[in-house]
């Protein structure tokens, strides 16, 4: 049944247990080492970690980069967004064009062997590469998601650390101007600025949604210094004569960084599902740039005859979102302190027989 | 406490001002609402202008219509609010009146079923931490997390609605298909109730018969084309639910409270023909309501004649069998309703419909068809909606779960010799319950302000396309309406949640702070 029986002196024997395990493993190590250390156990947070890096590297090397205008580096993709080669016709199935080259079944077993083709990922209306068309989106994603990850954590962070430090009246404003915001809800907030400021492209859209996104962080980072400015080591800082800011950036903030880490990355799964959900109603990134909830809104209607167009910006959307939550929640695991290690029974077995040996021995 | 919550609402309304003029401002310099007649070549044009200025004061500087608007506003102290006209000259409160229940169907069964769903998911995954079962609840759910709500939506009305249709024209599950549902069934059950190896395929065993049995049956039967479930069927099932819900309320070792369930499960089997008699000569939802308070009022009967002592939770027990089998009866009534929905001619076999809030052209005025033809175009939209909601709460009621059980007085409980079921219900899960509730008012009030996507999607006209509209043609009163809405059922719901947790927990006190 759903209600296992568990007798209550075998549970307190195993905490036991298990604690004497856990501090056994954390023995002489730093903070640092400690959170590296537990996130590394994380299989899925690191292997989220690997996909977000290999698509990060994947998509911004693949098209054409330009920075400022004036460096400029050749992408490895054979198409850019501008090019309009020539519509494939006739060896797609069901008399559609353009479709997709890819393959991933290899020779042995009957396909095309492994490789990219033409066009991977198929062609749109005019001919335009998708495959390129999804890179550029993906670039557009990313670096909405991290310019508001970026801006919602330095404005969450400063606001909740100053109101939590200071409390009193600095607290209650600061406090009244964060519910403030939290009033108007995200998605409102996000077409007003991105209806008006859309057309000025992806990255000052993506500065405008940070300046509405830091309020779940700051009330956040306010509880972590309220709790934290009461402890011992900060009234010992403060007799040594440190400043306030000392206090606040030395003493306090490193020791509220894992709270706002977890919740940054959350920050950023959310902003990559804003982003996308605006563009698709229609005001958030717009024409003629591209991204990537664009390209699924103007393909839905494709859906029945070449849906390639619509699966592929989606997976990216997908695998972005799903790598991010899952490195915050190894990140959260990483950082709590009251999360203990799934202790394997092999383990439970050695520490039970250890401490039968030392009873013996006493 | 009332003057807490008067220099609450004091502070909200503040607030509520000061975001609401800036929104105004906001979309006000964002563009021209009479750029569109401007570039117009009609012979009336500046007539056109000179009456849409007039009528929507455009000649007064934005800030200071703003408060000219919040004048109007404010008329809902004296009962008289006037949210000013909209450009096509209706009335803003009138399109309000109109789209709000619209979005409020549109969001609240989506929001119950996630919530249900998802804390009991979230609750089962906690209880058997490190499981199987639970990493892969951890994955949908991260998964459901991440997903885009107009991507799932365009895949379930490809896949779910048109391939449902398509099967209903020859309704013969294929073999395969039997096989691959059972299995699924099979390993989903034997997961939950987990335990030792043997119990394990036992379950498994078990599950995998019945439901590949079931689905040979309603297959070879046709009954996707004329379900329902008949009064032994509802018996049956009344019978388990009695079973199911005393054993998770109070346990099946209270005798009286099993009885009394028991007895209220036979009554509404009793009630079973009476209640199709009423449901076909005299529909409406006042009858529904009507019958329902008579369940529940017997139910009441039934739970004190039987409890001597322990009165509530017998009583509460006996109210939740006769809330659910009588659901099962009304469930069973609109099953018989499908067969003469689906051949209806709007209908024709297609019942699943991708897009819309009702089928105008049903011509009927029969209460099932009419409302069963609602719950048909509910069906995707709430899907999509769960699906993406759910995720949340499974995470959020594991996460409180686990931490309530790390607490010294379930340990306390535990020494106390009480069952596991009295410790993780009575002591675990009413704990866990206390964060919840303030999470669900303040979610459900977000859930309204974002259905804007949702109702884009599925074509819905509710508060998200009033604003849309508002947005697009730069309709300031309409605009300004929705959002007042929104706004402020957003800051309602972040103060009753304030409330509910001070209530609900005795060691937070109102109006200590701020």
């Amino acid at each position: 049944m759903i209600f296992k029986k568990k007798s209550v002196q075998d549970n307190s024997l195993t905490v036991s247990g298990e604690n004497a395990i856990a501090n056994k493993e954390v023995e002489g190590l730093s903070q640092g080492q400690i959170v590296r250390r537990r996130f590394f156990r994380h299989r899925a947070a690191v292997f989220s970690l690997c996909v977000i890096f290999f698509i990060t590297f994947f998509v911004f090397t693949a098209l054409d980069f330009r920075l400022f205008g004036i460096w400029r580096m050749h992408g490895w993709w054979k198409w850019t967004v501008e090019d309009i080669p020539e519509l494939r016709y006739g060896d797609c199935p069901n008399d559609t064009v353009g479709c997709p080259t890819i393959s991933l079944l290899p020779k042995l077993l009957g396909g095309n062997g492994i490789g990219f083709g033409e066009h991977p990922f198929g062609q749109d209306d005019i001919g335009r590469d998708f495959f390129a068309l999804v890179m550029k989106g993906t670039q557009r994603s990313l670096s909405v998601m991290i310019v508001i990850g970026i801006i919602g954590a330095s404005i969450g962070t400063v606001i909740g650390a100053i109101s939590g430090f200071y409390r009193g009246k600095i607290d209650a404003v600061l406090m009244r101007f964060t519910d403030f915001i939290i009033t108007i809800p995200a998605i409102i907030i996000g077409s007003v600025v991105g209806y008006h400021f859309g057309n000025l492209g992806a990255i000052f859209l993506a500065f405008y949604l940070g300046l509405f996104a830091w309020t779940g962080l700051s009330r956040l980072v306010r509880g972590e210094f309220l709790t934290l400015r009461e402890r011992e080591f900060v009234d010992a800082a403060r007799v040594a004569g440190a400043s306030n800011r000392r206090i606040i950036f030395k003493h306090i903030l490193p020791n509220a960084v894992g709270v706002i880490i977890v919740s940054v990355t959350l920050l950023m799964s959310g902003a990559i599902l804003l982003e996308t959900a605006l563009s698709y109603i229609g005001f958030g990134v717009v024409e003629p740039d591209v991204s990537l909830g664009l390209l699924i809104n103007k393909y839905q209607d494709a859906f029945t005859t070449r849906p390639w167009l619509f699966w592929y910006p989606g997976l990216f959307i997908i695998s972005i979102a799903l790598s991010i939550n899952f490195i915050g929640d190894g990140l959260r695991d990483a950082f709590d302190p009251r999360q203990r290690r799934r202790i394997s029974k092999k383990e439970r077995q050695e520490s039970a027989t250890a401490r039968k040996l030392a009873q013996a021995n006493d | 406490m009332a003057a807490f919550i008067l220099r609450r609402l004091g502070v909200l309304g503040v607030i509520l001002f000061g975001s609401s003029f800036i929104l105004y401002n906001l979309a006000a310099i964002s563009g021209d609402p009479l750029e569109s007649l401007k570039l117009s070549s009609e012979p009336n044009r500046d007539f056109l202008i000179a009456s849409l200025t007039r009528e929507l004061q455009l000649d007064v500087p934005p800030p200071a219509r703003y408060f000219l608007w919040i004048k109007g506003v404010l008329g809902l102290f004296i009962g008289n609010p006037d949210f000013g006209k909209g450009r096509d000259g209706a009335l803003v409160s009138h399109s309000l009146a109109l789209a709000i229940p619209v979005t409020i169907r549109l969001v609240l069964a989506a929001t119950i079923f996630a919530i249900v769903l998802g804390i009991s998911i979230g609750v089962i995954t906690a209880l058997r931490q490190y499981s199987r079962f639970d990493y892969s609840m951890t994955f949908v759910s991260f998964l459901m997390f991440s997903l885009p709500v107009f991507w799932v939506a365009v895949l379930l009305k490809a896949y779910l609605a048109i391939s449902f249709n398509n099967f209903l024209r020859d309704p013969h599950v294929p073999f395969g298909w039997i096989v691959f549902l059972g299995l699924f069934g099979a390993i989903f059950w034997a997961s939950i109730i987990g335990g030792t190896r043997r119990t394990f395929w036992t379950v498994f065993g078990t599950a995998f018969l019945i439901i590949s049995t079931l689905v040979t049956i309603f297959s070879l039967t046709g009954w996707f084309l004329n379900p329902g479930l008949g009064p032994i069927v509802v018996l049956a099932m009344s019978i388990g639910i009695a079973f199911g819900v005393t054993q998770i309320s109070v346990g099946l070792g209270n005798k009286a409270a099993l009885k009394s369930s028991l007895t209220m499960a036979g009554m509404s089997v009793i009630a079973y023909y009476p209640a199709n008699w009423v449901f076909d000569n005299h529909p409406g939802s006042l009858q529904v309501f009507l019958m329902a308070s008579l369940a529940i009022t017997a139910a009441v009967f039934v739970g004190m004649s039987f409890s001597k002592i322990d009165r509530g939770p017998i009583i509460r027990t006996t109210i939740i069998t006769a809330v659910l089998s009588g659901g099962l009866i009304i469930v069973d009534k609109f099953m018989q309703t499908w067969k003469p929905y689906m051949e209806t001619d709007a209908i024709n076999y297609r019942p699943v419909p991708t897009v819309g809030q009702r089928s105008d052209l049903l011509g009927s005025d029969d209460w099932w068809l009419s409302n069963l033809d609602i719950l048909t175009h509910l069906v995707l939209p709430t899907l999509a909606l769960t699906l993406i909601s759910f995720a949340g709460y499974v995470r959020f009621s594991r996460g409180t779960l686990l931490d309530v059980l790390n607490q010294d007085y379930i340990r306390t409980a535990r020494a106390k010799g009480l069952t596991e079921r009295t410790v993780i219900m009575r002591h675990a899960f009413r704990n866990t319950m206390i964060p919840l509730t303030t999470i669900m008012v303040v979610d459900f009030a977000g859930v309204i302000g974002g259905a804007l996507i949702t109702e884009s999607v599925f074509g819905w006209s509710g508060m998200g396309t009033l604003f849309r509209n508002g947005l697009l043609g730069y309709d300031l009163n309409l605009l300004m309406g929705v959002f007042f809405v929104t706004a402020s059922l957003s800051v309602v719901a972040n103060l009753v949640a304030d409330l509910l947790y001070s209530a609900l927990d005795p060691r937070i006190r109102v109006g200590s702070g701020a």
